[in-house]
């Protein structure tokens, strides 16, 4: 019998920062101190706060320790495991009150989130079957089975889950089509592609409960009546796919998978398919061209994929986030599920928490919830104490959101009317020293670099949009430039054939909504109000810090800097060319920008 | 499709049946050679040159013995059935695989897939027909659309490709020893009477010779003047040596074309002909479609259309004919071919093409023929017997030597190779030869090789290729320089005197630089 | 049948017809580039864009089916408004050059900008600068006007099936080319020119044709190919008596305007040089210049005097039906039946 369980995240992040060889070290201290008996080790999935790790709670006291390196370890089984005193300097501390916390669930980060779809990441160990079934898994399977095609099919219809891949199309209502869609072969597809940069709650899914997405592809193909999946996973997932492919071998061996599951006679097939790792790719039809073994490039809907999908047959495609849902609402109800959320959106979203926040990382969060709380409670407010700006949402597709509206209830409708989107769930936090239309430019120089290139306005548009942009933080923007931006970001949307470039134009669109006066700003003061872009910045000397070293005269071309030596010296506006060289070269930060 | 390079040599047709096969069409390709249309295909029947009868029984044979056969139709539609099927007992797939060379399982797989086809079409060029036993061929393959009832209904029938573009017009319009326009037998009174009235004219009743006959007679001094229009035999008969021979020897040719062809090098005269878009005219495609040709430009020069040359000449020799326009040729045509009495230039002019058997003017043509019920009747079944070719390879002439044509050249050549653009991409022959044989040869890409038979030797460069199977080697005869046509047998079909240009038994060497 | 309405006009059609289509059946005009019936519809170029009620976005209308009740308008100031905006984008990335251009006077790119008055494009910045690929002796490549439509890349595949070109790379970057970026000289294609036939712009020129006349001063005369017994029907472009452009000609039942490299680009031989010109006699073992008289006297005093058993004439498959005719006609006046031709061979 063990006395204790060591769970050490080996999800991709923590992982990067060393899990392995603390496991390493804390089997050898195990073995040194003869505890190995006694103390289990269990790699698991995600804890979604990928920052502090790695990531090591010891159960069954639930202590939470992080960011534990290799040297740590030693001192971690000798002090901890052997004598009982907690490791204070390797607990999570509230960056708000600087207090150490020893228990995960006191943590802010964890404590107002609701931990629904993520309920397994990071508790289980995601290679072991039996793990995920002892927590309920497979129930779901087995109550799909004993109820009719429609009868599945109504009951996540009530549950009210909408898709959690960026449209937010009504999944029960997608199953439906699919079920209805006349045809003797069927598919269903897990889109797994999460080609927005920055998001990785797919992957963190698939790495810490593998068999919930099963489970979750089962029952809908089940329900439309289909007997073969595809996963298309993207490459870079190496970890992902590997304990994917683990996961499938075990549920063939229980039967849940493959012929005759559960003695039902239905049958069930899943492949995986490793993505070609373009962002276009995620988009369903592409993706579906993808599989095919063409380039992945969207075609028109409809025919939608749901009549006509994969190699021609009826396809039902869903989101990674989507599919983990699904065993929850077949185990404990459409009624059960939809108690949490908005009238509109039910249940919980996964966001990838990242920017100038405290805390960064995944959060699980129920539909509803206010931006401010996810930012202040969760983020634990903006770092440095600086002042917030805004907050993209959904990624490179989304738009930003401005402190006016941080109380916005997080859901798809109130999203999108805000000129955002929830996109995959990518949540960047800007504070004061982020320019807006840089931050477009950004985006745009993404979507432009990713756009599949068959459509005019998507492949063409983005890219005058982007050079207008680029020509605006460069200091170059015309008046024009404004109205030029909104035309084509107009066109652009309302004529793209795909996702992709009908969302291109919106964090241009929502930083002109929301941060016209920075663009005005570039434009006709030819100024950058966050002091971000470079050619636009006017430098001026501090003279109290300044020690007239003359280091900065002498590195600017322009011989812009006079002044006596050891007095304060000054820039001359009017020769300097901002390129910054005396902001390197100054030791005391005397020249400032403005 | 049996026998047919298709996307070479009608590459409009091969588009059409890659498209039906992405369509969900199946393919089943017969073939000595790995021609493109393979990657398509659901069955590949690699078979060795020479055994397309034996494969063709081996099919029928498994279509009779599994019940696959389209007995209704056979009762209703067909005679002959009881003799052939008696035949066909011996051709098991074991018994056929031994001969062709292609797995009884896949002889199987093909029959019933063809078998099993709502309909089901096949498609074959020469190289069905250019074999000593070709006619044999094609009886198989009549026998086997028969079989599974696969004739006389829309995308089904039995679909010879015609290699040239007015061959089919040729025929039609009796430019054969035996026939008149539209197939009317030169033996038959009636319709002879009708012609000599026609055209106020005494004439022969007797067949005359085939175009490997009149080389033979002309070789036995019984043909004395030759007038060649449009034709090059010096490069297109099998077994050059005798031909030219025959060319040298002959009295008196006349050679009407458009370029001095190596037939015309023995011309005592040459007329210089307008070509195709120099003169106004009708073509007949492959699938009896009879189309408008129309003039663009002036002939260069002082040459003539050969119609024009052909009325000037009946002038010289004082024949009352009036022949100042093609339409009005054309009327006569329709005047004494029932096939055609329904075309007119106006028609064509309006409709664009029309498939005949035309009989009258307010007939839309015919797409297929055999509808519901045989033009002679009742299908006839041939008992056909497996013969092995003339020339088998031996160790003298391990391989065997096939012969076709690529995609960018035709023919002889006497267009292509002078079309600058053409020439310049594929300027000379490649001698097709087997990855296996190229290493025994000790042959590369590129290398000069020797290729030897019986009759006679040509030089040309090999690429080494999977195109073909170890043991045969593949060239076209599009070019003068490597005349493939040197090499090939004069052995003929007995009936429809094609020569055997598909096999014939070489030896290959590598020629040291 | 689907009823719906185009610019307040009622129309029904069969169901699954587009609304470019239903449009095309009232008359309605909508452009389009990367639209053709006989290819896989991809909406790539948005040119075909309208607006229908309800819908969110403006809607491809090549590729959309028409659906029952749908109301539609094709000429709104929104729909207009994306036409240049969509062209004024393709300009901007398209060389000028239109007194040299091949297309001119056939180019859809051009047509378009006439007609919404689109005489510059509004936006400066980067353009494609890729090299010509006139690696082949038939056509020239010139990737830098392309306008991306696709329509190439689908012939290639959907009706050759060699899919010698695809698309490569992405966003502004994207490109059509064969694999690798080979010269198309070193890629599978087999030189049909169908993708030269189906371009809507000036990227894929013949070599034949270039500086030889502009659209409107050609005349067009329909035929069939000399070539193999499949019998396409070719459109030639003649100007001064010369054949200056050849297409497979479209209203053909045969081959649909499809065409392989024989009869799109081989039909040089009828300008060679080596084309005979006269009668030639043979004296003194000198094939010589002679006249019609001469020559056709001397084929008349022969064809007189030889018997007709030993008389034997071949014709030919490439001859016209009248000409095959009138030359069994003359043997068989003269008493034989020794008439042949190759069909055998
Ligand atoms: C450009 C683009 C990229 C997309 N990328 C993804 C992705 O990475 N993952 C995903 O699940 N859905 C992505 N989608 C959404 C899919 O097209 C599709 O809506 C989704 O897979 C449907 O699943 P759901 O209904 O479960 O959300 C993308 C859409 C677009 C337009
Ligand atoms: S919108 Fe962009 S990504 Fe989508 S099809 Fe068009 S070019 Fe491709
Ligand atoms: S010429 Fe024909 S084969 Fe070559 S790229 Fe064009 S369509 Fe393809
Ligand atoms: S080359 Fe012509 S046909 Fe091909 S994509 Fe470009 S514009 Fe279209
Ligand atoms: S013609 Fe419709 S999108 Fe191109």
């Amino acid at each position: 019998m063990y006395e204790r369980h060591i769970l050490i995240c080996a999800g991709t992040g923590c992982i990067s920062s060393g899990t392995i060889s603390v496991k390493d070290a804390l089997e050898n201290e195990l073995k040194k101190h003869n505890l190995q008996d006694k103390v289990r080790i269990i790699l698991s999935g995600c804890h979604g706060f990928c920052e502090k790790g790695p990531i090591f709670i010891v159960y069954p006291e639930d202590i939470f320790y992080c960011e534990v390196q290799a040297e740590d370890v030693p001192e971690l089984v000798e002090e901890y495991l052997i004598k009982g005193n907690v490791v204070e300097r390797l607990l999570y501390k509230d960056p708000t009150t600087d207090m150490a916390i020893t228990s995960h669930d006191e943590i802010p980060f964890y404590s107002r989130q609701k931990r629904q779809v993520l309920r397994n990441c990071g508790v289980i160990d995601p290679e072991s079957i039996d793990e995920y079934i002892i927590r309920g898994g497979y129930v779901g399977l087995e109550n799909a089975l004993k109820m009719d095609r429609m009868g599945i099919i109504n009951e996540v219809k009530s549950s009210g889950l909408r898709g959690r891949g960026g449209a937010g199309f009504p999944t029960g209502m997608k199953w439906e089509f699919a079920y209805r869609s006349p045809g003797d072969k069927k598919y269903v597809v897990c889109n797994a592609d999460e080609g927005d940069p920055g998001a990785f709650m797919d992957r963190s899914v698939l790495e810490g409960d593998p068999h919930a997405v099963l489970e979750g592809l089962i029952i809908a193909g089940l329900a439309i009546g289909s007997d073969e999946a595809y996963i298309y996973v993207r490459a870079e997932y190496p970890l992902a796919i590997q304990r994917l492919k683990t996961a499938i071998t075990q549920a063939e061996e229980y039967g849940v998978l493959g012929e005759n599951i559960l003695n039902s006679g239905a049958n069930f097939k899943i492949n995986i398919k490793e993505g070609a790792g373009a962002f276009v790719c995620g988009e369903e039809t592409a993706l579906l061209a993808s599989i095919e073994g063409e380039r992945g490039m969207p075609r028109p809907r409809p025919p939608f994929p749901a009549v006509k999908g994969l190699w021609e047959k009826p396809t039902c495609i869903n989101n990674v986030e989507t599919l983990a849902n699904i065993p929850l609402i077949l185990r404990k109800g459409a009624a059960w599920y939809s108690t949490v959320g908005t009238e509109s959106s039910k249940g919980t979203k996964i966001f990838a928490l990242t920017g100038k926040v405290n805390n960064t990382g995944l959060c699980e969060v129920p539909m509803g919830i206010s931006l401010r709380e996810i930012v202040f409670d969760i983020g634990g407010g903006i770092r440095d104490g600086k002042k917030y700006k805004a907050v993209q949402i959904g990624g490179p597709s989304g738009g930003c959101i401005p402190e006016d509206l941080l109380d916005l209830p997080v859901d798809f409708d109130s999203l999108t009317a805000a000129g955002a989107m929830m996109g995959s769930g990518g949540m960047v936090v800007m504070d004061e020293d982020t320019c807006m239309v840089d931050l477009a430019r950004y985006f745009l120089s993404f979507t432009q670099s990713e756009s599949c290139g068959k459509c005019t306005p998507c492949r063409e548009g983005t890219k005058r949009m982007l050079e207008i942009l680029q020509r605006i933080t460069k200091g170059k923007g015309e008046p024009e430039d404004i109205p030029r931006l909104e035309q084509l970001a107009a066109a652009v949307k309302d004529s793209s054939l795909c996702g992709l470039g009908q969302t291109a134009p919106n964090p241009v669109l929502t930083t002109l909504r929301y941060f016209r006066d920075e663009y005005e700003a570039h434009i006709f003061d030819r100024r950058c109000p966050a002091g971000v872009c470079k050619e636009l910045l006017s430098y001026y000397i501090d003279s109290e810090l300044c020690t007239g070293c003359r280091a900065c005269v002498r590195v600017c071309p322009t011989d812009a800097i006079s002044g006596e030596r050891k007095e304060p010296h000054t820039i001359d506006e009017t020769k300097c060319i901002s390129c910054g060289a005396c902001f390197d070269r100054c030791r005391f930060d005397a020249v400032k920008t403005k | 499709m049996i026998g047919s390079n298709t996307t070479e040599t009608h590459p409009v047709i091969g588009y059409r049946i890659k498209m039906a096969k992405n369509k969900g069409a199946s393919l089943i390709v017969a073939d000595p050679r790995r021609i493109d249309l393979v990657d398509y295909a659901d069955v590949f029947l690699q078979l060795r040159p020479g055994t397309n009868e034996a494969l063709l029984n081996g099919i029928i044979h498994v279509i009779i013995k599994e019940g696959l056969a389209d007995k209704k139709f056979i009762r209703e539609k067909t005679e002959g059935y009881i003799q052939m099927s008696l035949a066909i007992q011996k051709y098991t797939p074991e018994y056929v695989e031994r001969i062709t060379g292609v797995s009884a399982a896949k002889i199987r797989h093909a029959a019933r897939l063809y078998a099993g086809a709502e309909s089901a079409a096949i498609l074959y060029t020469m190289g069905l027909t250019q074999h000593i036993k070709g006619t044999n061929s094609v009886l198989a393959v009549a026998n086997l659309a028969m079989v599974s009832g696969n004739i006389g209904k829309p995308h089904s029938g039995v679909n010879p490709l015609r290699g040239q573009n007015n061959v089919q017009g040729a025929c039609d319009m009796g430019a054969l020893p035996n026939v008149l326009t539209g197939y009317q037998r030169v033996e038959d009174r009636g319709v002879l009477s009708k012609f000599r009235r026609a055209w106020g004219t005494k004439l022969n009743s007797k067949p005359g010779l085939t175009v490997t006959e009149i080389i033979d007679g002309i070789l036995r001094d019984e043909i004395k003047t030759l007038y060649v229009m449009g034709e090059n035999p010096a490069l297109s008969d099998a077994n050059l040596h005798h031909v030219l021979e025959a060319l040298e020897k002959i009295d008196f040719l006349v050679v009407q074309d458009i370029f001095l062809t190596e037939t015309a090098f023995y011309a005592d005269v040459v007329l210089p002909a307008a070509a195709f878009a120099e003169k106004q005219g009708t073509f007949t495609n492959t699938e009896r479609r009879v189309q408008m040709v129309r003039q663009a430009v002036t002939p260069p020069g002082k040459a003539k259309p050969d119609w024009f040359i052909l009325q000037e000449l009946a002038a010289k020799l004082n024949l009352n004919w009036s022949f100042d326009t093609p339409e009005k040729i054309f009327r006569e045509i329709a005047s004494v071919t029932p096939d055609y009495a329904g075309i007119t230039y106006e028609r064509l002019e309006k409709e664009g093409g029309l498939q005949w058997p035309c009989p009258t003017e307010k007939h839309p043509g015919t797409s297929y023929l055999h509808k519901g019920k045989f033009s002679r009747g009742k299908g006839l079944f041939t008992p056909v017997e497996y013969r092995p070719s003339a020339e088998e390879p031996d160790e003298q002439y391990p391989l065997i030597l096939t012969t076709g044509r690529t995609l960018f050249h035709y023919h002889t050549g006497t267009m292509t190779r002078r079309s600058d653009s053409i020439d310049v991409h594929k300027p000379e022959e490649m001698v097709q030869i087997s990855i296996d044989d190229a290493a025994r040869l000790g042959i590369n890409e590129g290398d000069m090789v020797g290729v030897t038979s019986r009759r006679g030797h040509v030089t040309a460069r090999a690429t080494v290729t999977e195109q073909v199977p170890a043991g045969v080697v593949f060239m076209t005869f599009h070019f003068h320089e490597a005349a493939a046509n040197l090499l090939t047998i004069n052995e003929v079909d007995p009936v429809a005197k094609i020569p055997e240009f598909k096999v014939c038994a070489v030896k290959v060497e590598k020629i040291e630089a | 049948m689907i009823s719906l309405t185009i610019n307040g006009q009622k129309v029904e059609v069969e169901p699954g017809t587009t609304i470019l289509q239903a449009a095309e059946k009232l008359g309605v005009f909508i452009p389009s580039f990367c639209y053709d019936p006989d290819l896989t519809l991809v909406g790539a170029c948005r040119m075909c864009v309208v607006e229908v009620e309800r819908a969110r976005n403006l809607i491809a209308s090549c590729c959309t089916p028409a659906g029952e009740g749908m109301v539609v308008h094709t000429d709104t100031e929104r729909v207009h408004e994306a036409r240049r905006a969509n062209l004024n984008l393709l300009l901007a990335n398209h060389p000028l050059d239109c007194l040299t251009c091949e297309k001119t006077g056939n180019c859809r790119l051009q047509d378009y900008c006439y007609l919404y008055g689109i005489s510059e494009t509004d936006f400066s910045g980067e353009r494609k600068d890729y090299g010509f690929d006139d690696s082949n002796p038939f056509f020239i490549r010139d990737m830098n006007k392309c306008i991306l439509c696709g329509l190439c890349v689908r012939t290639c595949h959907e009706i050759n099936g060699v899919g010698a070109v695809g698309f490569m790379n992405r966003g502004f970057d994207t490109k059509v080319s064969a694999a690798f970026d080979d010269p198309l000289e070193d890629s599978p294609c087999v030189f049909c020119g169908m993708c030269v036939d189906v371009c809507p712009v000036g990227a894929l020129v013949p070599k034949q044709s270039v500086g030889k006349g502009r659209p409107w001063e050609l005349a067009t005369v329909k035929t069939v190919c000399p070539y193999c017994g499949t019998g396409c029907g070719l459109e030639l472009s003649v100007k001064d008596n010369e054949i200056v452009g050849v297409k497979g000609d479209t209203s053909s039942p045969v081959n649909r305007g499809q065409t392989c490299v024989k009869g799109r680009f081989g039909l040089g031989f009828l300008q060679s040089p080596e084309r005979l010109t006269s009668p030639l006699i043979r004296k003194n073992g000198e094939l010589v210049e002679s006249s019609w008289e001469e020559a056709l006297n001397l084929v008349a005093q022969k064809l007189r005097r030889t018997r007709s058993t030993e008389l034997a004439g071949l014709a030919s498959a490439r001859a016209t039906n009248e000409e095959n005719y009138l030359f069994q006609k003359l043997l068989r006046t003269l008493g034989t039946n020794n008439i042949d031709h190759c069909a055998r061979l």
